[in-house]
């Protein structure tokens, strides 16, 4: 009903225009093949890489919000890219596409599993795609050093996060409340020097 | 009687889903304790086989929270406790993205995504690291999981036959040492 192209004064409306049997298909996709984890890496690649619905700055506010609200992480993904480009359809179209096979799929395995049972050789591939997608996500973190460590207070930032949270494994809501508060401070600063 | 456990599932997982702050690893404790030891709806065992096919199929691992509401009320069961794992967050995660669309162009909206992008990065680098050590998978993890890593970023393959080539060459190693 409303396919006039909107004017490009307001400016928190994406660039690309995308329909909801996109967004769900793309979410279907990621969700029917995402085996052993790492699904921020497949978002990334088609989202930011090749269909360039958000640029990289988009994509890490995104994460970011997604993994500081309660909820899934992808899940969360999934509702903030489809409002992102098409509010309430564009985020149902995004959740229902990610989770409908992974519903099916593991009812479809539980009632198979009482004939293979536990197979030593399959939890180790299971556990060797798990390993695996710890790169599919540190890729992720590699390929968005360009956008976010453009200095020396994000840099920092991103240090102590990883020291934080990955290896003191210290409590994540304060550790990133803190540091996120005092990482949108320095560039708020920054913003209006620059201006 | 079946009712009952239908809103069973509603009380025990529409709370989860909306304390689940971190992702869905953080649900697994209370997750464990609520349905074997509150509820008896499993056995540690039955628990643990459950967790091991959520990781074995696509999709989020908070789909064992779907297993978990098939044994309890079959498909109906599968269908409550999935809403009710997914859509409470899902909603407030709705209502987060459009206020933070909404002051696009903004000066605060700049410096909040400016200042949140290192915070993103790190945390991307904190769970590589976080579910290195859990998996305890040794040099062998840390060397596969580096080589992929490399991999996506040099070549940029599609990450499916990196995920299966990766799971072959661990389990052929876990094989070989042993």
């Amino acid at each position: 009903m409303n396919d006039e192209p909107r004017p490009q004064a307001q400016s928190d409306l994406p660039t690309v225009r995308v329909s909801l049997t996109e967004i769900f298909l793309l979410f279907f996709h990621i969700g029917s093949l995402s085996f052993g984890g790492g699904l921020v890496a497949w978002v990334h690649r088609e989202v930011v890489e090749r269909r360039r619905w958000l640029t990289q700055a988009e994509f890490l506010g995104g994460l970011t919000l997604a993994q500081v609200l309660p909820g899934i992480n992808m899940a969360n993904m999934a509702v903030y890219i489809g409002q992102r480009m098409r509010g309430i359809g564009g985020a149902v179209a995004g959740l229902v596409g990610l989770l409908l096979v992974p519903f099916f799929a593991v009812i479809g395995l539980v009632s198979v599993y009482g004939q293979f049972g536990t197979s030593a050789t399959l939890q180790s591939f299971m556990d060797g795609l798990a390993t695996t997608a710890v790169g599919l996500f540190a890729s992720v973190g590699v390929k968005s050093l360009r956008t976010s460590a453009t200095g020396l207070v994000p840099v920092a930032v991103i240090a102590a996060i990883v020291v934080m949270v990955g290896f003191l494994r210290l409590p994540l809501i304060p550790v990133i409340l803190g540091l996120a508060t005092v990482s949108v401070a320095i560039a708020w600063h920054k913003g209006a020097a620059g201006a | 009687m079946r009712d009952d456990h239908l809103w069973t599932l509603l009380l025990v997982f529409v709370p989860m889903s909306l304390l689940s702050i971190g992702g869905g690893g953080s649900i697994l404790a209370p997750m464990y304790h609520q349905t074997i030891e509150v509820h008896g709806w499993l056995t540690p065992r039955e628990f643990i086989d459950l967790f091991a096919i959520s990781r074995a199929a696509p999709g989020p691992g908070a789909t064992v929270v779907t297993l978990v509401g098939w044994k309890v009320a079959g498909w109906t069961g599968a269908l409550v406790a999935s809403i009710a794992i997914f859509l409470p967050s899902s909603i407030l995660c709705f209502i987060a993205a459009r206020v933070w669309n909404r002051y696009r162009g903004t000066r605060l909206h700049s410096a909040l995504e400016r200042g949140l992008a290192p915070v993103g990065t790190g945390l991307l680098f904190a769970g590589a690291i976080a579910v290195l050590r859990a998996a305890e998978t040794g040099p062998l993890g840390w060397a596969i999981a580096g080589a992929a890593t490399a991999l996506l970023v040099w070549r940029s393959l599609h990450p499916l036959p990196v995920l299966f080539a990766g799971g072959i060459l661990y389990m052929a190693g876990t094989r070989l040492i042993s």
